[in-house]
C-alpha cells in the first residue's frame, strides 16, 4: 500500500502544470467552447453554456445521481424507526 | 382588517425567530428565484438555487414546527417533487427529440422563436428549473427523514 502511494505520489511529476496554454486539455475543445459559446448557447456565461448545453447529458445523471443518493440517505435515515409503524407509509405522521 | 393585522403581529417567540421569518426567509426566497433565472447570465445557476430555496423552506421548518401549512413541504411531496425535476430535466431531452433532434439538442427545441441562440437559453432555463426542484426537494427530503428519526428516538425514551 505505501509503495503504490508512493508511487501515485511520484506520477505527479508528470501531470502538466496547472494553467499552462499548450497541456492537452488546454488545447483539445477548451478553445472552441471560449470562442463560441456566447454565440452558440446564447448565454454570456460559459461555465453555465458548458455544464447545461455541452454536457447536458452529463448534467443529467449528476442530478440523477443526486436525487437517487438523496432517496438512499432518506432510506437508511427512516430504517428502523419504530415497528409501530409497520405497513404505513414512511414520512407520514404515525397517530398515537 | 384587524383578524390580519393580528396574523401578522403573532411572535414566532422571540426577536431572532420573528426577524428570521419575515427578513430572511423572504430574501432567501426572492434570491434563489433570481440566481434560478438569471443563472445564464450571471454565476449561479440550478444546483445552487435549489439550495437556497432549500435553506428557505428548512428554515420555515425549523422556526414553526411541521405542522403549520404556511410555506410548508411535506415530506412524501418532497420526495414526489424530486423525482419531478429529474423527469423535467428528461423530458426536456424528449422535447428535442419530438422536435427532430438529438437528445438535448436545444436548437430542435418544437418552439417557434426566430435565433437559434434563444432557444438554447430557453433549454437551458428549463433544464435547470428541473436542476432546482430536484436539488431543493432532495434537501427537504433529507431534513424530513432526520426530523422522523429524531421523533422516533424520543418516542422510545418515553416508552421505555
Amino acid at each position: 500500500m505505501t509503495i503504490i502511494t508512493a508511487l501515485f505520489c511520484a506520477c505527479t511529476v508528470f501531470l502538466p502544470t496547472i494553467g499552462d496554454p499548450n497541456s492537452a486539455p488546454n488545447q483539445h475543445v477548451t478553445p472552441y467552447y471560449i470562442e463560441n459559446s456566447a454565440v452558440d448557447t446564447g448565454s454570456p456565461n460559459i461555465v453555465t453554456g458548458t455544464l447545461a448545453d455541452y454536457r447536458g447529458f452529463d448534467t443529467l445523471w449528476e442530478t440523477s445521481v443526486m436525487f437517487v443518493s438523496g432517496l438512499t440517505a432518506c432510506l437508511i435515515l427512516m430504517a428502523n424507526t419504530g415497528e409501530k409503524q409497520q405497513g404505513k407509509k414512511g414520512g407520514k405522521k404515525r397517530e398515537q | 382588517m384587524s383578524n390580519e393585522s393580528n396574523k401578522m403581529k403573532k411572535s414566532f417567540g422571540g426577536i431572532v425567530l420573528d426577524s428570521s421569518f419575515r427578513i430572511i426567509i423572504p430574501f432567501t426566497l426572492v434570491y434563489g428565484m433570481y440566481i434560478l433565472t438569471h443563472g445564464e447570465y450571471s454565476p449561479g445557476g440550478g444546483f445552487q438555487a435549489g439550495a437556497l430555496l432549500a435553506v428557505g423552506i428548512v428554515l420555515v421548518r425549523l422556526i414553526q414546527g411541521a405542522d403549520k401549512k404556511s410555506f410548508n413541504v411535506p415530506g412524501p411531496i418532497a420526495v414526489v417533487c424530486a423525482g419531478v425535476g429529474t423527469f423535467i430535466y428528461a423530458a426536456t431531452g424528449w422535447l428535442t427529440l419530438a422536435g427532430g433532434g438529438m437528445f438535448l439538442d436545444y436548437s430542435f427545441l418544437p418552439v417557434p422563436m426566430h435565433h437559434e441562440a434563444e432557444l438554447h437559453a430557453l433549454g437551458i432555463l428549463l433544464i435547470e428549473i428541473g436542476v432546482t426542484v430536484c436539488v431543493m426537494m432532495t434537501i427537504i427530503d433529507i431534513m424530513d427523514a432526520i426530523i422522523e428519526r429524531l421523533d422516533d428516538d424520543k418516542e422510545v425514551d418515553y416508552h421505555e
